[in-house]
């Protein structure tokens, strides 16, 4: 794990998909690429009925599958951050690192012939900015922080959920 | 070098505030203009996609003449000189035979329709026209028929409000993102939503409450609510008593109308809608019934959007926090407005030829009706219509059966399209000129109403990657070609804004920090003891006289829609959150979230013709039929099938959308004819197709 995380508020997802235009426009990540996606789950039996979207993108696992499964060392992890990233040089388009992840995060672009993913747009976080994808969310119910951070904000809207309820 | 522009988003009629980076000439950014609190830095998916549209080929790059038959697909290029002299011609021929009233436009209308209105003027033509047949006419016209008020003369204050009832008004994917930001919020706050749709849209994920209405039978669930509000006194009576007209015609009126009765015609169940009633009388006057956006559907559309005025008015929801307010406008911060530049122009007497103000007096001047004007063109009566600007607007698919209008423009001795893309219609014109993307143009400044009235400006930010121009410069340019550069003494948009800009004491610079200006600091509300409607009495008008004396009854008796013969459903159409109007299905980006359309069945409805999950099947009306995979699902009212509107495009130089799916409006055989006579709209879903299993790999025909 990165030290960074997105995080979701699935209640304010709309499913408008916002997120994975604004990375495609940013990373060009080829034709049927997508680094991130939303993913829907419906349950029609519930009423009202369950529509819902999961926000789904790379882990930056700490001991990354695809870094360990790649050949050429051109899937890397950043020493400062944990980023899992593509050195797009490097990269011989042989597709292990696909197959290695359990949930065959990295993509495919049939325009260079080589993978590429999700790096959180690294570039825009060392300029002090979010990822593409949270900071333009049509909604806002994407964060970006760190796990600790994360956990505190969902402890805190818990906690003001449990009181309004008891009043 | 960088820069930050702020302008005004146009990938969609929305039209949302937008910052763009800009690198050395090259647009590297787009986000939310977060100077607007409610925007943020938040932007959808059409307004990210905006940088792939300009460097998208498959569209027209420079002016095209039309060379084989209309519709064939055979163009020419041409210089703008060549293209303007070819319009200035066929326009000076067609006048000097017909008059220039034989000149019409259409657009859809919106906040920078001042300039082409004022180009029709200028010409001598009474007829602009707008797109809203197909869009709020019914809406904008009953609100009209009960406060003297248009559609745009209230807001809604979704944030904070208590209930929040949607009659198939799809916020999270019809989607304003101000407005779903807006409506979020009130749901984390605990606001209730119910959300009455034959389909589930995802909207219907978000309601507290869904409810799978019959098709059709939105009044007669209107008339169910009032009747049990009226009878057990669950409205807001001082409000109703300061303001409102002929409530005991209303209370004999709704007699009928009983629950009991409601649950028959609609299928939601009595008890329901009883609860449902306690509620909005816990929650008043923090309630909003959305009288809908786009609501040309039904025959009775008009009615039930009437309904919902009148309802609102008992909930006392008007210029109340969490209900309905008026924007408020420039005269209400004490400030002048924009300048018109139609007020440049001298007016036209000419009766219009769609008849709006004197056939059908009842209806609106401003935006006409295209209907209408489609039987002037068809018949020549009241006159002969002969040319059509056609200005980034597309009847092809927002109006019915696209068969007969081509065989009705064909009798249109020019067809000019003024787009950014190669609509359905621009392909049968006969010449096409090619505006700037958004991006690539200025617009006039707008006036921007709400709580905290300013004016906007949409701003060139880079520069055009082709032959293509902003369309105020075309109008005003052509305006120049046909003598009318008198009312036109602009030579740059600098020029247009200053004279815009006139009384207000800003001037365009202003706009360079934030993309607007504000008139006030602090939201305006007026004050709810003096609240002032625009009908004759001044008061809210359960009965109008104005449609009365048009023959439409105030309150009509409810009239249970046709039912789907067997074997048929009712056909409705939608769009999803990333896609509209046809416009964004063959974008580079946009095309790959989805390429095709399917068609929503229910699963009872599908069993029993032996359909499966993903089966392709046979929709049919008459000789029109086309094949779509099926999506199996109980989302859907058993007597209605539904499919995104724009797909199955017959243009094809758009190769990424072009026979990919089914157009919706081709099934819609002879609907042309059918309207609200009494709400100008067009009943869009009130045809009905066959579905049949079919075999994979079938074409449309």
């Amino acid at each position: 794990m990165s030290k960074y995380i997105v995080t979701q508020e699935v209640a304010d997802c709309i499913g408008c998909r916002a997120c994975e235009v604004h990375c495609k426009d940013k990373n060009n990540s080829g034709p049927g690429a997508f680094y991130c996606r939303m993913i829907e789950v419906v349950s029609e039996q519930s009423s009202p009925p369950a529509i819902d979207y999961v926000y789904l993108s790379c882990f930056h696992c700490e001991k990354a599958w695809c870094v360990d499964a790649c050949p050429t060392g051109a899937m890397e992890r950043r020493d400062q951050d944990g980023i899992v990233f593509v050195v797009d040089s490097a990269c011989v388009g042989c597709k292990a690192c696909i197959t290695a992840c359990p949930w065959s995060v990295p993509q495919w672009n049939p325009n260079t012939g080589k993978v590429g993913k999700c790096d959180l747009c690294m570039d825009r976080i060392d300029a002090g900015l979010e990822p593409a994808c949270v900071s333009k969310c049509t909604t806002g119910c994407l964060q970006f922080s760190t796990p600790a951070e994360a956990s505190e904000a969902r402890r805190q809207a818990f906690a003001e959920q449990l009181l309004q309820n008891r009043r | 070098m960088k820069e930050t522009k702020y302008s005004i988003c146009g990938m969609c009629a929305v039209r949302c505030p937008v910052t763009v980076e800009v690198q050395d000439g090259k647009p590297v950014w787009i986000e939310g203009n977060s100077h607007d609190g409610g925007m943020g830095r938040s932007l959808c998916a059409k307004g990210g996609a905006a940088f792939s549209q300009r460097t998208d080929k498959q569209r027209p790059l420079g002016p095209l003449l039309r060379r084989g038959k209309r519709g064939e697909g055979q163009w020419r290029e041409a210089s703008w000189e060549e293209a303007y002299d070819y319009i200035a011609g066929k326009l000076q021929a067609i006048m000097a035979e017909h008059g220039a009233r034989a000149i019409m436009l259409s657009d859809r209308g919106g906040p920078f329709a001042d300039l082409r209105q004022a180009f029709v003027k200028a010409l001598g033509s009474p007829n602009y026209i707008n797109h809203d047949c197909t869009c709020g006419r019914n809406v904008h016209h009953a609100s009209k028929s009960v406060y003297g008020l248009g559609r745009k003369d209230f807001a809604y204050d979704y944030e904070n409000s208590r209930h929040i009832v949607l009659f198939g008004r799809n916020i999270t994917e019809s989607l304003k993102v101000k407005e779903v930001k807006s409506f979020l919020k009130a749901i984390k706050k605990g606001a209730r939503v119910t959300y009455i749709d034959p389909r589930a849209s995802i909207t219907a994920g978000k309601a507290s409450r869904y409810w799978q209405i019959k098709p059709g039978t939105d009044y007669a669930l209107l008339l169910g609510i009032a009747h049990y509000l009226v009878n057990n006194n669950l409205y807001d009576q001082d409000f109703v008593g300061r303001y409102v007209n002929g409530m005991p015609e209303f209370k004999t009126f709704l007699e009928p109308y009983t629950l009991e009765w409601a649950e028959g015609e609609t299928g939601i169940a009595a008890r329901e809608i009883q609860a449902f009633c306690h509620e909005l009388n816990e929650d008043r006057p923090r309630v909003i019934i959305h009288p809908g956006w786009m609501l040309a559907r039904y025959r009775d559309s008009f009615h039930a959007s009437r309904m919902i005025h009148i309802l609102n008015a008992l909930m006392g929801s008007i210029e109340h926090p969490g209900g309905l307010f008026y924007p408020k406008g420039p005269k209400d911060a004490g400030k002048k407005g924009l300048k018109s530049l139609s007020a440049l122009v001298p007016n036209v007497e000419e009766e219009r030829a769609d008849g709006c103000g004197s056939r059908y007096p009842h209806f609106d001047k401003g935006a006409g009706m295209l209907q209408t004007a489609y039987e002037a063109i068809d018949s020549g009566v009241p006159y002969p219509i002969k040319a059509y600007f056609v200005h980034r607007h597309n009847p092809f698919i927002a109006l019915p059966d696209t068969d007969e209008q081509r065989r009705i423009f064909d009798k249109l001795e020019l067809i000019v399209a003024v787009d950014v893309n190669y609509s359905e219609t621009a392909w049968f014109a006969d010449v096409i000129l090619p505006e700037n993307t958004f991006l690539e143009r200025d617009d006039i400044l707008r006036t921007e109403k709400g709580l905290k009235p300013g004016f906007g400006r949409r701003q060139q930010c880079v520069p055009p990657a082709n032959n293509t121009r902003p369309g105020w410069k075309i109008y005003v340019e052509l305006a120049h070609r046909l003598g009318k550069g008198e009312y036109f003494p602009f030579s740059s948009i600098e020029e247009i804004w200053q004279y815009q800009l006139q009384d207000t004491g800003f001037s365009p610079a202003d706009f360079d920090a934030k993309g607007f200006v504000k008139l006030s600091d602090k939201a305006l509300w007026h004050d709810r003891d003096q609240l002032k409607f625009g009908t004759e009495s001044g008061r809210i008008e359960i009965v109008n006289q104005k449609w009365a004396a048009m023959g439409v009854a105030s309150l009509p008796p409810y009239v249970a829609p046709e039912q789907p013969p067997e074997g048929s459903f009712r056909l409705l159409f939608g769009r999803n959150g990333y896609q509209a109007h046809g416009q964004h299905q063959n974008n580079p980006i946009l095309c790959e979230l989805l390429d095709t359309n399917r068609l929503w069945i229910n699963t009872a409805a599908a069993g029993k013709l032996g359909i499966k999950d993903g089966d392709p099947v046979e929709v049919a009306n008459g000789d029109t039929r086309g094949i779509i995979r099926a999506r199996v699902t109980d989302l859907i009212h058993p007597q209605a099938v539904f499919m995104l509107h724009g797909f199955g495009t017959d243009v094809p130089a758009k190769k990424r959308a072009f026979g990919k799916g089914l157009a919706d409006q081709v099934f819609m055989k002879g609907k042309l004819k059918e309207w609200d006579h009494a709400g100008g709209g067009l009943n869009l879903a009130e045809t009905f197709v066959t579905v049949t299993p079919a075999q994979a790999g079938g074409e449309q025909s």
